[in-house]
């Protein structure tokens, strides 16, 4: 049995909304005039090391955590003046009028932020106030009690080797008991699946989808900057059966945030989302704006896109599920991080309660309760069928849908009620023509090896690997034989290459360029590749992603 | 055996550096920072000497600002048993930090001084030899092994194309080169305990630092890529193409 150690609350994975979390319930407990222990364990070797993010952030849910952020010096800086969004073509781009932009594009009162930098700040908000934030520490197990109730969690043990076999310096894991346990860890968290499972909580919900965002930062000439400009794409380079859409949001200091989310329900397996942004950018549209400019950092990162629709029950024995680990983002608005941390702050109140009345590890509902008559809910009800161009009145709202439709088969917004599997949906490759893509020109566009690079991503090469397959023979003898090996295509680090010694082909997993993005653990075929915890602190070190 | 151990925050290996825009520094807004590689071994080595019954404490010690108390902790985590913050904004040199080391060193009185050898960001390679200097002490460079007695050192030092063993009286002052340890993994229980040590923060004032900058940085550049290679097709080719070169 490994050592433990005891808090009131542990919360897994310091991202907006685990930090949220973490705040709230210290402002709670100087209200009631309690003490409540709180700790945050985080995989990444500091709080926003491994956030990527547009972003956009709406600050309503702050306003409500934090509301003199701005005297507290919070990164929310750039506020955005100007909202676009283009139809583009192959070659040409259409702009839509200010005035038929749906509601959820507009972005008055918003601001553009790196939200790393926001959490990093948050991190040091949730310091001040005493919560306890373990950096370099991943979850690793979820430890359940007598009953099934879950009473915290395993952190991953360091210094084993390649092998398997313990290095002088090995640190076994320890387990971290809490009598709540929150579970913060993003999109298609690693333990967040087991639970789903375990407790059966979609059981009532469609299936999750999700979206593979990839990122760039670059600086571009001061005179084609326009700081505080947010424009969103659709269209070119996607094809018509592919959701997805791109972002570029002028940043401060000339730096643009310019990346592309693709949905993983993709159904051609020649289609590489990596690509499809590296062609994004030789856009006249975009391709100007970049010209004479450098890239500086690289990124990708799995989102949660199902909405309410495929929102799973919140709570469980022991603990809560909140921010993108629940699934919160509004997919409409391509927005998360004030979702992630509204659920934060209300699994926070629930909690809060719960110790007060000298509870522990039962089901926390008034979570759930809290959820349905918050503003939150409201937002994403709205946006679960969502029809954007349909409240700009009859006539403009059917010419627009069908623009939209003509151009896009509908295909930019995630509408769909599914429950099918992103996996599942992915078609034979003898279905599709191989896809071209071109030559990175080095200039534009890139190669996957010189991206990770700038993602400053590292794993001690001596551990286990971190991408366990289920049944090492399915790469070759399934996905390669049907798919023409979709994994060497949709994983944005190159982790997964297939080689060929001798007339045999296998799979090389290269570990260590992993950016951490879950891709692979949502869109394999057969689900056979499951992504579990590296050793602590590996992984990106995203400087203002 | 008391040992002071100096340690520097520095951008964290992991991180792919940029010059600025206007060549006037290198950008390091929001980058991860952490202890200098070199200077973690350093620590390691004074813990692993506290651990062996030869030392009886271990001081860490760095000159920056307040964000270099993580920097401290993460060496009180490793197991030093204090530290010391001479709080400072200013961007120091390796002769400002050598005179200032010495200065709060009187109180302390060290046996033993470690520096990592060399910093990562600017690599000096400086700072410990100064330190030597100003105080008379002896001192061996890049070691890679240590062993005390009587108060004496022996050490191996990496030299070109071998190794070198030297004798040292205490006190004296050690550069620590790669090979001498593997640092340790930190754990949960020790970040715990770090928390509760002390870390005495040495106001300027007191120690009277002065930015006198001997040197001028004109401008930072990177270096220029590599010209792409080209395949020739004969020999013939090449020795025409090396005449023109
Ligand atoms: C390309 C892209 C663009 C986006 N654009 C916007 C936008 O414009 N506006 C907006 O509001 N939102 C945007 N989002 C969504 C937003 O980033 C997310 O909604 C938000 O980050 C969710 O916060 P979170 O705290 O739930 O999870 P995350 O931000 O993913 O944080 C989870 C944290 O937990 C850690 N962690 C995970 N597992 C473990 C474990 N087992 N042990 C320890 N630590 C763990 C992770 O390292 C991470 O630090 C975008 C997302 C992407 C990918
Ligand atoms: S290996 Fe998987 S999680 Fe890692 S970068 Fe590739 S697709 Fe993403």
């Amino acid at each position: 049995m490994s050592e433990v150690m005891e808090y009131d609350v542990v919360i897994v994975g310091a991202g907006p909304s685990g930090l949220a979390t973490a705040i709230k319930l210290k402002q709670l407990a100087e209200i009631q005039q309690t003490e409540i222990n709180v700790c945050v364990l985080e995989k990444g070797s500091e709080p926003g090391a491994h956030i990527l993010s547009g972003a956009v952030m709406d600050p309503q849910a702050l306003t409500e955590l934090l509301p003199d952020w701005e005297a507290l010096g919070a990164p929310l800086k750039t506020r955005v003046v100007a909202d676009e969004f283009h139809f583009l073509g192959s070659k040409g781009s259409y702009k839509l009028p200010h005035f038929l932009l749906p509601d959820c594009f507009h972005n008055e009162g918003n601001y553009i932020v790196s939200l790393g930098d926001v959490t990093k700040w948050l991190a040091a908000q949730a310091e001040s106030l005493g919560v306890e934030i373990f950096s370099g520490f991943p979850a690793q197990k979820v430890v359940y009690g007598a009953q099934g109730e879950v009473i915290g969690v395993e952190t991953g043990a360091f210094g084993i080797n390649k092998d398997g076999s313990l290095s002088d310096g090995y640190q076994p894991g320890m387990e971290i008991h809490g009598k709540y346990t929150v579970f913060a860890e993003g999109a298609r968290g690693h333990l967040g699946k087991e639970l789903i499972k375990q407790f059966g909580l979609d059981n009532e919900a469609d299936s999750q989808s999700y979206g593979l965002g990839i990122k760039e930062v670059w600086e571009i000439k001061p005179e084609l900057h326009e700081e505080g400009k947010v424009i969103h794409t659709a269209g070119w380079p996607l094809d018509r059966h592919t959701y997805g859409g791109a972002f570029l949001y002028h940043a401060a200091d000339n730096k643009i945030f310019i990346g592309m989310v693709v949905g993983l329900g993709y159904e051609n397996p020649h289609l590489s989302p990596f690509e499809e942004f590296q062609k994004l950018k030789t856009h006249p549209f975009v391709a100007r704006l970049l010209e004479g400019g450098k890239r500086i950092s690289y990124g990708a990162r799995a989102i949660a896109a199902g909405g309410l629709n495929s929102l799973p029950k919140l709570c469980f024995p022991g603990g809560v599920l909140v921010g993108c680990d629940a699934g919160f983002l509004n997919a409409s608005r391509i927005k998360g991080s004030h979702a992630a941390i509204k659920s934060g702050a209300m699994a926070a109140e629930a909690i809060a309660q719960a110790l007060q009345q000298g509870r522990q590890r039962d089901v926390l509902s008034t979570y759930a309760d809290l959820f349905k008559s918050s503003w939150l809910q409201a937002e994403l009800h709205k946006a679960r069928n969502f029809k954007p161009w349909m409240n700009k009145g009859l006539i403009i709202g059917t010419l627009m849908v069908g623009l939209e439709q003509k151009i896009l088969r509908g295909k930019y917004f995630w509408t769909v009620h599914s429950r099918t599997k992103d996996a599942a949906k992915l078609k034979r490759a003898s279905a599709f023509p191989k896809i071209q893509y071109s030559k990175p020109d080095g200039k534009l566009t890139f190669d996957r090896l010189s991206s990770v690079y700038l993602s400053n991503t590292n794993h001690n090469d001596n551990q286990p690997v971190h991408l366990r397959l289920t049944d090492p023979k399915i790469p070759v003898m399934h996905n390669l034989a049907h798919y023409d090996g979709p994994e060497s295509r949709y994983c944005p680090a190159g982790v997964y290459e297939f080689s060929e010694e001798g007339g045999d082909k296998k799979l090389v997993i290269n570990a260590q360029n992993c950016l951490h993005c879950k891709t692979c653990d949502i869109k394999d075929p057969l689900q056979n590749i499951t992504w579990v915890t590296p050793e602590g602190g590996g992984g990106p070190n995203y400087t203002s992603m | 055996m008391k040992v002071l151990v100096c340690i520097k925050k520095v951008v964290d290996s992991n991180v792919k550096i940029r010059v600025k825009a206007d060549g006037s520094g290198v950008d390091v807004t929001g980058a991860k920072m952490s202890m200098n590689p070199y200077d973690e071994i350093a620590i390691e080595e004074a813990v692993r000497l506290k651990e062996k019954g030869i030392a009886t404490e271990v001081i860490a010690i760095t000159c920056g600002d307040q964000g270099s108390t993580e920097t401290l902790r993460n060496a009180l985590a490793i197991g030093a048993d204090s530290a010391v913050l001479v709080e400072t904004g200013m961007d120091l040199q390796p002769l400002a930090i050598a005179k200032t080391l010495t200065k709060v060193n009187a109180s302390i009185n060290a046996d033993l001084i470690f520096f990592g050898k060399q910093a990562i960001d600017d690599d000096s390679n400086q700072t410990g030899q100064m330190f030597a200097a100003l105080n008379d002490f002896p001192q061996a460079t890049n070691i890679s092994e240590i062993t005390i007695a009587d108060r004496v050192a022996i050490v191996k030092r990496e030299v070109d194309g071998g190794v070198e063993n030297v004798k040292l009286q205490l006190p004296a002052v050690l550069t620590t080169d790669l090979r001498l340890n593997e640092p340790r993994f930190v754990t949960l229980p020790n970040i715990m305990k770090a928390k509760k040590k002390e870390i005495r923060v040495v106001p300027n004032a007191e120690v009277q630092m002065t930015n006198q900058s001997r040197l001028t940085v004109k401008n930072y550049f990177e270096p220029k890529g590599r010209e792409p290679g080209i395949i020739l097709s004969s020999v013939e080719e090449l020795v025409e193409k090396l005449k023109n070169a």
